[in-house]
């Protein structure tokens, strides 16, 4: 899986959350929940999403490392390797 | 038979538009089974039946919008029929019946007594009022003893025809958009709090409450679940608030003439919707449930609540709110309660803050609870205990 199918599927279940907003606009570096205006309970659920479409598991303790869309797909790429 | 009315969803609810009928004449229904859809301000609504029985007639055709209390259909009663029908209507005719289940007997009775002290009417007065359904207890009698007569009520009419004249004037003016869904559940929300600002005189109490005992609770519980098992804090902040409503009653209750405490705590989760407003569902029984439970409940009922598909239930039985900023956003918020409700708690985010504990400074995490109660019903030494009981269940995570 390369970046832009990480990316491509982050789009869609952030898109699924927040049907509002246009995910695909992220900057590299931007908060995605705060751009996004996501709570703690769809936080949940995007990661949630994210274990099923992608079979990987964030544990708790890695919350903070995959706040911008930067960090999520390089945290993505190397747990996928 | 027992007529069975359009329910009324909370404070704000006057109408509803019957969209389509669940089940049909013959049927046999129990409680909880949904007869109806109902499209209200909040969405469109699956209405549940509280009786047992079976459909006798249909009395609204689909599409029809009528006025909350209005009778919707019929259902005879299995194994009571013969019991008066007078007793059988009086409860279901209470508009804003919060639980129409257990409380039924008792309520017709208590009813009719405030009727008596707070409103003498002629019996006149009283009909005029209640065929254009005036609120008697809204009029100051000029009659002996301060007793209503026909022409205080015609008075009032008169009044309101004006105002509503004024009103339709106003539409005429600027006229009315085809309402979105954000638009009407603004309006929703704009009925209630008004109303609460209104009649409800608040008082506001605050108490910190360190929160890192229940916070590495959760941690380690956590670190040994799949993502989809996890729980959120909120989750103890909701079961803690119902096992302290155990010890307090009079906060899970509600104003109707005086306080009527609720058996069950169904707790009225505010959940914000994107497009704006908010929409307040019931967690019910809430400290019956264990944490898990009370997790199950939010992943049920967030998602439906965002999308606008609740239970007529979830809507109006809450017996007490809850509001929950949640991580990264104001430390503190006083709520407004949701009438006839008596009480709100408000959770302001967790963050890292100077604690003082036994002599010595440390950093923890903690959070400002908040309670706004209904004067009327409760005072301050009642939510200060409450707020206490509330910091000791917190810092016992495992008993939760």
């Amino acid at each position: 899986m390369n970046e832009q199918e990480i990316k491509k599927t982050i789009f869609q279940l952030l898109k699924r959350i927040a049907p509002d907003t246009e995910p695909s606009e992220l900057k590299a570096d931007e908060n995605i929940r705060e751009t996004l205006a996501i709570d703690s309970f769809d936080t949940l659920q995007f990661i949630v999403a994210l274990n099923e479409q992608l079979g990987i598991d964030i544990p708790e303790e890695d919350y903070g490392k995959i706040n911008t869309l930067e960090a999520l797909v390089s945290y993505i790429s190397r747990k996928k390797k | 038979m027992i007529e069975f009315l359009m329910p009324s969803l909370g404070a704000d609810m006057e109408a509803g538009t019957l969209i389509e009928w669940k089940k049909k004449p013959g049927d046999t229904v129990k409680r909880g089974d949904i007869i109806a859809e109902v499209e209200t301000q909040k969405g469109l609504i699956e209405i549940e039946v509280f009786d047992e029985g079976i459909i006798g007639e249909l009395l609204i055709p689909e599409g029809a919008k009528v006025p909350v209390g209005t009778a919707l259909a019929l259902i005879n009663p299995s194994g009571i029929a013969s019991e008066p029908e007078e007793e059988e209507k009086i409860p279901e005719k209470k508009p804003v019946a919060l639980q129409p289940t257990e409380e039924r007997i008792l309520e017709p009775i208590s009813l009719e007594k405030t009727e008596e002290i707070h409103t003498k009417a002629s019996p006149f007065a009283k009909r005029i009022a209640f065929e254009n359904q005036i609120d008697l207890s809204l009029i100051k009698g000029t009659g002996p003893e301060g007793a209503i007569t026909k022409e205080d009520v015609e008075k009032t009419l008169a009044q309101r025809d004006i105002t509503e004249k004024e009103k339709t004037q106003e539409v005429a003016v600027a006229p009315e958009k085809p309402g979105t869904v954000a638009e009407s559940i603004r309006t929703a929300v704009a009925a209630a709090m008004s109303k609460s600002n209104r009649e409800i005189p608040h008082y506001y109490l605050g108490k910190r409450i360190d929160m890192t005992n229940a916070l590495t609770w959760l941690k380690e519980v956590n670190s040994k679940r799949t993502v989809k098992e996890r729980l959120l804090p909120v989750v103890l902040l909701i079961k803690a608030t119902a096992q302290s409503l155990t010890e307090f009653p009079d906060l899970n209750a509600i104003w109707d003439d005086g306080l009527q405490q609720k058996k069950d705590i169904n707790i009225g989760f505010v959940v914000s919707l994107r497009s704006g407003g908010i929409i307040v569902p019931a967690i019910h029984q809430a400290s019956l449930k264990n944490v898990d439970e009370i997790m199950e409940a939010l992943n049920d009922i967030i998602p439906r609540a965002r999308a606008l598909k609740l239970r007529s239930s979830e809507l109006s039985d809450s017996t007490v709110t809850i509001t929950n900023i949640g991580d990264g956003g104001a430390d503190t918020i006083f709520g407004v309660i949701y009438p006839p409700q008596v009480a709100i708690i408000g959770f302001g985010s967790i963050s890292e803050q100077p604690f003082a504990q036994d002599g010595m400074l440390g950093i923890r995490s903690s959070i400002f609870v908040t309670l706004a109660g209904d004067h009327r019903a409760t005072d301050g030494l009642t939510g200060s205990g409450f707020l206490v009981s509330l910091n000791k269940y917190l810092q016992n995570p495992e008993s939760l």
